[in-house]
């Protein structure tokens, strides 16, 4: 398929003060692909979602979404333009219930009054149906991932962004999650871009894989191909 | 401040041993025992307070005295808000209590000479001190800026309760002796309490810088960052918190002491909470990272007023833009400073000064 | 007896200015972790203003009309122009040049108006047990805060500005505009503002007119916690019962240190306000 790439970040360049956190990353993510971007701790996955996203500010280089340059752009527009972003820990608001997270992940669409939506996320993952009303303070771990999850997808995005949603759970919940993942891309080709430190759970379900080493890209491919390669997994991916 | 690569390459012809020893000026000056090293630089002021004296008339002595115990109090409390991180809306409470505890001593104990008065305020504050800051360890943030915003209103009002022994809304008068009988030819009065007051400044502002450079400075600043990791370090929250209000108080009623004892009057009036407003106005405009804020903002709050009056009297503006001119000129000045220099002026003047200075290594 | 119900009901109808200035201070606190010092400068351009409209046109209710209004535009004004650049860099300045703004204001209306005291009327009269005036403010703070509550539960506008209050980060991430958020939070907070100083600004209004009450105010949205705005009429309402009991029973310069009394009490029991729920720090 030769078809135009639907995210395309070209050197991208972001630091914090001094240190230099992204340099010169260049990736493309194609329309319905599954990727996962991995790498040891520090290695800049999390800042190359945040730059992506805007939350960030770039120092150098572009990011293309569906044709248009968003680099410059805020992080509320970004959102707008169909790209959806789990942040690390979910970023779920604990003052407000499982439902007003939901509401609030969808209030930007002019349709927002379909409740369609809704209903199919609640589908998705039962336990919130079951605590629609409960403060999302009281939501367990896993439970919290999947409402930061329903949360962007309220907003039907076109890509989204998931920053080690395994963090601090249990590997039965991660699997799930990562299936799950899996399924919404092969039903509706939503295109998912998977950051990780779990890398051999990441690359068992995506297609390709970049691998982030001190802000650059030290390796890329296939997810299979990846995962076979010995010397990529023991010098990047810690197996 | 330092370009990177000089840094480097200083390093890099450096013996491979170790750090060589800083013999530059600067190094040799850092390594003196910190009190001795403050008391210096006290003396140093302190004389160039007195050549200033006397080269200038009265009127300049009453303002530098005016200066001198200002910038005391804000010294105080910059250490609290600075050093410790409590945010205090009530400082001009323990100026006030400094300033009676003045005023009722040369009342009712006339013979006890003004070094005695100075160091029974200090008694009296670092109390209050302790009451205060035993009473808002719990609080933070804005629970505690308004506590001590109640304390500052509150206060005054025990004038008017206790109105015989406290004089009430006239306050209390009060004359104090002038320069002792041998220096009567060199001092005017003025000067005299001048120096008095800059003597006390310098010896305080000493005392704080030492505090504040050593084991207790360091203690409050981690309270300053970050509470829990420093309870988690061993560091006595709740006393380190206490004293930093026991220090503040202590500099803030010496302050007040001194202005009664310039000024010869204690009044309600003059402790208003837009005392204690301004006092952290201005410390956070003369830059609250570092004692010499405080002198920044002294001269601030004493000058401001004198400019901005002359000003409006000069341009025989109304009456009602007269007395509301130095307020307005206050204003807008700081949040001009906070706007394009968030550092405060001695922020900005420390950033000018390192580039000025390219080459300077560290 | 009488002397009790009649101390009550003035302590309830000062108690509701409180409440509507702890309110506002609440509102901007929630959204922006800043207390708002220029509250009462803010209050202070209202009551001009009405005063100025209410000279002109001979109207008491258009001058209401407009204080609200300026009220409203000032608040937003000053967010988006003053606050907003300063508190990207620190918190605490963006306080202290509340204050300066406090200052700034004090100091314009002063020159243009003078220092000295002017008239002001009440909304209805202020004679009798069940004074019209004292009902009027009960009735308007209390529709207010109901208002408020509406509008931050049920509207999509409150759910937005609770995020951007709450977690900005994850309300960007929702196509929040966190900006503009806080530029309608401070709009709102200073037309709650505004209707505290029509009910507080009578019989004279001065530039400092607002002093004592913001006091009032900043101790009541303390003691009912800084969080809540619940806690914000409830600590108001029980400053003005605490203030009108002691200065009716034991004397008005008590009043102050009274309140005094309340906070420390209050705050040494919970310190993080009468309302609020204690918070576990996470280590």
């Amino acid at each position: 398929m030769t078809a135009e790439p639907l995210l395309t970040v070209e050197g991208l360049s972001a630091s914090y003060g001094a240190v230099r956190a992204l340099d010169g990353v260049s990736l493309t993510v194609p329309a319905g692909g599954f990727c996962a971007v991995l790498g040891a701790n520090g290695a800049g996955k999390t800042t190359l979602l945040r730059t992506i996203t805007g939350l960030h500010p770039a120092s150098s280089g572009r990011v293309v979404l569906d044709g248009e340059d968003i680099t410059r752009l805020a992080t509320e527009k970004v959102i707008t333009r169909g790209l959806a972003h789990v942040p690390e820990g979910g970023g779920v608001i604990a003052e407000l219930t499982v439902e007003e997270n939901l509401r609030l992940g969808g209030l930007w669409r002019p349709d927002r009054r379909d409740r369609s939506t809704l209903v199919e996320v609640l589908e998705l993952f039962p336990p919130l149906a079951e605590r629609r009303a409960k403060t999302a303070g009281t939501l367990s771990g896993g439970e919290r991932q999947m409402l930061a999850i329903g949360r962007a997808l309220m907003a039907r995005p076109r890509i989204l962004f998931l920053d080690e949603p395994s963090l601090g759970l249990a590997p039965l919940i991660t699997r799930q999650i990562f299936t799950l993942l899996r399924d919404l891309r092969d039903r509706t080709g939503l295109t998912v871009v998977l950051v990780e430190q779990n890398a051999a759970g990441a690359l068992a379900v995506t297609d390709t894989g970049f691998v982030l080493n001190q802000g650059r890209i030290a390796a890329e491919g296939a997810s299979a191909d990846l995962l076979s390669d010995d010397r990529t997994r023991h010098a990047y991916l810690g197996f | 401040m330092s370009s990177p690569t000089g840094e480097s390459a200083e390093r890099a012809t450096g013996p491979a041993t170790g750090p060589s020893p800083d013999t530059s000026r600067r190094g040799r000056w850092r390594a003196l025992p910190s009190p001795l090293r403050h008391l210096l630089l006290a003396a140093l002021g302190l004389a160039a307070v007195t050549a200033l004296l006397f080269v200038t008339g009265d009127l300049t002595a009453l303002r530098l005295a005016a200066v001198g115990y200002t910038m005391l109090a804000i010294a105080g409390l910059q250490l609290l808000v600075g050093g410790s991180g409590q945010v205090s809306l009530g400082h001009g409470a323990f100026m006030m209590i400094g300033a009676y505890t003045m005023t009722l001593l040369v009342l009712h104990q006339p013979m006890l000479p003004i070094a005695a008065n100075l160091l029974i305020i200090v008694a009296v504050s670092a109390v209050a001190g302790i009451a205060v800051g035993a009473a808002t360890a719990r609080l933070h943030g804005p629970y505690l800026a308004g506590a001590t915003l109640i304390l500052a209103v509150g206060l005054p009002g025990l004038t008017h309760r206790y109105h015989e022994l406290l004089g009430g809304s006239n306050g209390l008068n009060i004359r104090t002796a002038g320069a002792p009988p041998f220096l009567q030819g060199v001092f005017t009065n003025s000067e005299w309490k001048a120096l008095v007051v800059w003597t006390t400044v310098v010896i305080g502002l000493a005392v704080l810088a030492t505090i504040s450079s050593g084991r207790l400075g360091r203690r409050m600043r981690s309270l300053r960052d970050d509470e829990t990791a420093a309870a988690m370090a061993g560091v006595p929250v709740g006393r380190t918190k206490v004293v930093a209000f026991v220090i503040a108080s202590a500099a803030g009623g010496l302050g007040g002491g001194l202005q009664a004892y310039v000024l010869g009057t204690a009044t309600p009036s003059s402790f208003t909470l837009v005392l204690s407003l301004t006092l952290l106005a201005a410390l956070v405009f003369g830059g609250i990272g570092s004692l010499w804020g405080a002198l920044w903002a002294a001269i601030t709050v004493v000058y401001l007023q004198i400019w901005a009056t002359d000003l409006a009297r000069s341009l025989e503006l109304s009456r009602n833009v007269e007395n509301n001119l130095p307020v307005v000129f206050f204003g807008i000045v700081l949040i001009l400073v906070l706007r394009f220099w968030p550092l405060g002026v001695h922020g900005a003047l420390t950033r000018l000064g390192s580039r000025l200075r390219p080459s300077q290594t560290r | 007896m009488t002397h009790f119900i009649n101390l009550t009901l003035n302590g309830l109808a000062t108690g509701a200015a409180y409440a509507a200035l702890a309110l506002s201070l609440v509102i901007i606190y929630q959204a922006t972790r800043l207390v708002n010092f220029a509250q009462p400068a803010l209050a202070l351009v209202a009551v001009y203003t009405a005063y100025t409209v209410t000279q002109l046109t001979g109207s008491y209710w258009l001058g209401f009309a407009s204080a609200l209004t300026a009220g409203l535009v000032a608040g937003a004004a000053v967010e988006r122009f003053v606050i907003r650049p300063i508190a990207r860099v620190s918190q605490l300045n963006a306080i202290i040049v509340t204050l300066g703004l406090l200052l700034v204001v004090q100091g314009l209306v002063g020159m243009v108006w003078g220092n000295e005291q002017h008239g002001f009327q009440y909304a209805f009269s202020y004679v009798g047990r069940f004074a019209p005036s004292s009902v009027f403010a009960l009735v308007s703070v209390g529709a207010v805060a109901v208002l408020l509550f509406a509008l931050y539960r049920f509207t999509p506008l409150g759910l937005r500005m609770r995020a951007a209050a709450f977690h900005p980060e994850a309300a960007r991430l929702s196509g929040v505009k966190v900006g503009l958020m806080l530029t309608v939070g401070w709009a709102v907070a200073s037309f709650i503002g505004a209707l505290a100083g029509m009910l507080a600004g009578p019989p004279f209004i001065s530039p400092n007119v607002f002093d004592v009450v913001f006091v009032y105010g900043i101790t009541a949205a303390v003691i009912g916690g800084l969080d809540n705005p619940f806690g914000a009429v409830v600590g108001g309402l029980l400053i003005g019962l605490g203030m009108s009991y002691v200065s009716g029973y034991a004397g008005p310069e008590l009043a102050t240190l009274a309140a005094l009394a309340i906070v420390v009490i209050v705050l040494s029991v919970r310190p993080d306000g009468i309302l609020s729920r204690p918070t576990a720090r996470k280590v």
